[in-house]
């Protein structure tokens, strides 16, 4: 069970359009991935909050499909 | 007693508490682990429970948080975040101040 790099980053720009998505496919195994996720949509939220909007892009395939998702999210730095 | 009753149950009547796989001495997980460690190494008292002991557990802490992975972190009753939130807090220091500002002992506290 695996997900491509650009799926994800697929699904993240779906639900946030501004969001500037990076992705590393940390182990190369298309199985654990560091996601960094900019979006202005996120200012003034939690970091929870910012993370269960990303989750929520994914469609469920976090802790499912997709086993590993590092994840740091983001307001742009004015 | 249901599931979301147990666990609304252990995240008020524990200081901290973590949902994690394996046990704070035997983590099954490194995620888990990263939580386990930062925590140990502020000195706070926590109670671990392994969701890899109740696939009911497991699926209703995910339920009650709306949050998809494990582990997961509660302090006084709130949700403060899975792995990387902890990890970033933790460097930021914040997760120091949170426990502090909820009265709840850390060791090696900085000032600010």
């Amino acid at each position: 069970m695996a997900m491509d790099a650009h799926e994800i980053e697929r699904l993240i720009k779906a639900r946030i359009p501004d969001a500037e998505v990076t992705i590393r496919d940390l182990a190369g195994d298309g199985d654990h991935y560091a996601a960094t996720v900019v979006s202005e949509s996120f200012r003034g939220k939690s970091r929870v909050q910012q993370h269960q909007i990303v989750y929520d892009a994914l469609k469920g395939e976090m802790g499912g499909k997709l086993h590993a998702l590092a994840l740091q999210t983001s307001a742009p730095t004015r | 007693m249901s599931i979301q009753q147990f666990i609304d149950n252990e995240v008020k009547s524990n200081d901290v508490v973590v949902f994690m796989k394996g046990t704070p001495q035997m983590p099954m997980c490194g995620f888990s682990s990263q939580v386990v460690q930062i925590l140990d190494h502020l000195g706070v008292t926590y109670k671990g429970l392994n969701v890899l002991d109740s696939e009911e557990l497991r699926g209703g802490i995910k339920t009650y948080s709306n949050w998809p992975t494990i582990p997961q972190l509660y302090v006084k009753g709130e949700f403060v975040g899975g792995c990387d939130i902890v990890r970033e807090m933790f460097q930021d220091g914040e997760l120091q101040t949170l426990l502090k500002d909820k009265g709840l002992a850390v060791k090696g506290s900085v000032s600010a």
